[in-house]
């Protein structure tokens, strides 16, 4: 049992976080989030350049073999200057459901294209009524000619307008909310019918409201199987998110701990009120079990996938969720009115935790679903 | 990274794991179970057994006769004692004093103590709080001036946990009233039936007896009693106390304890079904769940920095606080969880050999009292409010 970094994983870790502090300064990130992108194609290109893009992908396709230890360094140094580019959406998810669920022609035809920056995945699993519930699938697919027509509406797929392939789930059998039934299927950005409607998000980034009418479908693994890998690929997902947060906390409670320490009222630095020095205390608390979780979710990953995994995946994101929200709020209260500024950084992280505490699956989900596998 | 077990380590987990199932007696094992206090007859037995086994104390320099353990041998060490319900030994001995001993004591007093703690020989108390120095431990009072090879000491210390069992004391003691707070200490080792010791009991509100008031009076104890230098206390003090915070974390019996709410949950009623199909109750007991995994890999992530060689400052605070607070809201989910049956209170009461049956279901005895109990560990150890002024100030720079 052992939780220090290899020494290659501390050259990536290095690596990352010398590229955030090069390139994501609060004034850098915000110029990007008003270009219409929302994010850099410079950027993504230096990320394939590093080999970032290929690192959880197989030798034998071009990538580097890492495995969950890897993302998760990756996802945390990118998490502490909120990095803009579609790296989670193409790489770990859309990415990860190919490598998992794909021919090996489906996979020979994308994942090299995907590591040198030349594709851009995204996923569209919700739905209107689906909120958290991954089975939850109404869009349908049926058979026509060789492939299949999908018909159905696809909600807040992040980074879907940029994506050049959207990575679909949809009902091939089955009823509502069955498990069995779910099939997966790629489906190009321009095909006829497919109608994309990009959005801003909260947290600066961009989602897309996808409409499928009668769209042709590209089937990526076996009918009807589909869900047991989504299940999987989410669960990994889940922990880059994880990461993702550790990372954003972290910077988090450094901006506030700067600004307690700086900030002065009645003569003093605030930090030397008591009252703020245990609130900031928690924060710190709450990171730092959040860090613990992540890096165990992370290696348990790398053991194999049982329910074991699964259960430490969703205790690590109830932990994360709650502490996310707890850490961005309070961030933003002890900054007082600069907290409330557009232009001070700390709004913007408030703003990311507050997503990912969200995305796939929010604490309360996640407490629900710890406990319904124990 | 990695999370696995070696085949040693699976090994070692059966070694252990055959070790408490065989040697623990039943009668320590259900005291501990429920979270009633030792006798020290009992905890001497156990104590006595493990050390016959060389596991008396697995975190000590092998040469003081430490197990060598590495740090996933004592992880698993602690696991399995917490899933066996085998009481700890004594922290005052082995965690406490012992490590003080070894690493500033002279080589007269780690010959003489350190074999004494592994063979249960001395029973130690830890004399440090006094009436009027609490949170600031600092402030103490009771002095002690130097008279030939003796110090005399005069005062008075209070909240001595089971210092009616014990024969000796480690004591703070001020040695030099005109220099500042925290100059002025040194730390002795007091042998408890010097005369001018008396003892009085305070009684707890679980109405137990487990804290004193220690009055001096005169006392005398020999300067080789005083570990390292003089008015140098207050450093082997603070080493004390950050040896104390990482074992505090109590995770193993804390799983323990979820264990026994599951089972719990399983056989009490309510409204008709069983209390484990209660959404609400098992929210608070899975919520609790998870906070035990952040804590539990936490601990596991500083004990693998501490291995690595990284110096920790305040981080084990952390450890102190959450901890502390799981196993507050544990015992009170425990007398939750037993309705109205938490009420019935006669911790002292012994119904073996007794017609009568005790009152309630069989495992209403314990949860109240230890839950009674347990408001003192987010005090002891320095209170957690202290221990957030330390992180602030140690570990943030406030």
């Amino acid at each position: 049992m052992d939780f220090e970094l290899s020494e290659e994983q501390s050259l990536l870790k290095d690596s990352v976080d010398r590229f955030v502090q090069d390139n994501y300064a609060p004034e850098m990130r915000a110029k990007l989030v008003e270009t219409d992108l929302g994010f850099s194609r410079d950027h993504w290109k230096t990320m394939a350049e590093l080999g970032w893009l290929g690192m959880p992908f197989s030798e034998d396709v071009g990538g580097f073999g890492g495995g969950a230890v890897e993302t998760m360094i990756m996802m945390e140094s990118m998490g502490k200057g909120l990095v803009l580019e579609p790296f989670f959406t193409t790489v770990i998810l859309g990415g990860g459901l190919v490598a998992e669920a794909g021919s090996a022609d489906q996979i020979e035809a994308i994942i090299p294209s995907v590591i040198e920056g030349n594709t851009m995945l995204a996923f569209a699993y919700a739905e209107r009524q689906s909120r958290f519930n991954l089975s939850d699938v109404e869009t349908t697919a049926e058979k026509s000619g060789d492939g299949y027509s999908l018909n159905g509406h696809k909600a807040v797929v992040y980074h879907g307008a940029t994506a050049d392939k959207i990575i679909v789930s949809a009902r091939t059998s089955g009823e509502a909310r069955d498990e069995s039934g779910i099939s997966l299927f790629i489906v190009d950005k321009d095909a006829s019918g497919l109608e994309v409607q990009g959005y801003r998000t909260v947290d600066g980034q961009r989602a897309a409201e996808v409409t499928l009418d009668n769209v042709a479908g590209e089937l990526l693994g076996e009918e009807g199987k589909a869900f047991p890998i989504i299940d999987k690929v989410v669960d990994a997902a889940i922990g880059a998110l994880c990461a993702e947060a550790v990372g954003a906390m972290a910077e988090a409670n450094e901006i506030t701990n700067e600004y307690l320490k700086t900030r002065k009222q009645f003569g003093i630095p605030i930090g030397k009120f008591q009252v703020l020095q245990h609130r900031m205390v928690d924060m710190y608390m709450e990171a730092e079990q959040s860090k613990s979780m992540s890096d165990m979710v992370a290696m348990k990953l790398d053991l194999g996938y049982s329910d074991d995994t699964r259960k430490a995946v969703s205790a690590t994101k109830a932990q994360i969720g709650k502490a996310a929200k707890f850490i961005g709020q309070q961030s933003v209260q002890l900054h007082g009115g600069m907290g409330m500024t557009d232009e001070y950084s700390i709004g913007h992280y408030f703003k990311r935790l507050s997503t990912l505490e969200m995305l796939f699956g929010n604490t309360d989900h996640h407490l629900s679903k710890f406990s319904s596998l124990s | 990274m990695d999370l696995s077990f070696s085949e040693e380590d699976l090994a070692f987990q059966a070694e252990v794991r055959e070790f408490f199932k065989t040697r623990l007696p039943e009668d320590i094992k259900d005291r501990c179970d429920r979270g009633l206090h030792f006798t020290k007859e009992g905890q001497e037995r156990w104590q006595k057994i493990l050390n016959e086994n060389g596991w008396m104390a697995p975190n000590w320099p092998v040469e003081y006769g430490g197990t060598g353990w590495t740090t996933t041998q004592k992880y698993i060490f602690a696991q399995e004692m917490g899933n066996a319900s085998a009481p700890a030994p004594m922290p005052f001995g082995v965690s406490m004093v012992g490590p003080v001993i070894y690493t500033f004591g002279s080589q007269e007093q780690k010959d003489y103590y350190l074999p004494r703690i592994l063979k249960s020989d001395d029973w130690w108390c830890q004399g440090y709080s006094e009436p009027g120095s609490g949170s600031d431990l600092a402030s103490l009072q009771t002095k002690a001036v130097r008279d030939g090879d003796d110090y005399v000491v005069n005062g008075q210390k209070i909240w001595t946990s089971h210092a009616q069992y014990a024969n000796m004391m480690f004591c703070l003691v001020r040695t030099d009233p005109n220099a500042k707070a925290q100059e002025g200490i040194s730390f002795l080792l007091i042998d408890m039936n010097t005369p001018g010791i008396t003892l009085k009991p305070i009684i707890g509100l679980d109405k137990e007896h487990t804290l004193n008031e220690v009055f001096f009076d005169d006392v005398r104890v020999p300067v080789k009693n005083r570990v390292g230098e003089e008015n140098k206390g207050w450093t082997y003090a603070k080493f004390l106390l950050g040896n104390e915070r990482t074992s505090i974390a109590r995770v193993a019996q804390s799983k323990r304890k979820i264990a026994k709410l599951r089972q719990i949950a399983k056989n009490e009623h309510v409204n008709g079904g069983r209390l484990e199909e209660d959404r609400d109750f098992m929210r608070k007991l899975n919520q609790i769940e998870v906070d035990l995994m952040a804590i539990e890999y936490t601990e596991l992530r500083m004990l693998s920095m501490i291995e690595n060689g990284k110096k920790l400052s305040a981080e084990p605070s952390l450890l102190k606080i959450k901890g502390t607070e799981i196993q507050q809201r544990l015992t009170d989910l425990l007398v939750e969880s037993l309705g109205m049956y938490g009420l019935p209170y006669e911790p002292q009461r012994d119904y073996s050999g007794s017609n009568e049956a005790p009152i309630g279901p069989e495992y209403a005895t314990g949860p109240m009292a230890e839950h009674l109990y347990l408001k003192a560990a987010s005090i002891y150890g320095g209170s957690n409010e202290i221990q957030r002024n330390i992180i602030s100030k140690m570990v943030l720079g406030l």
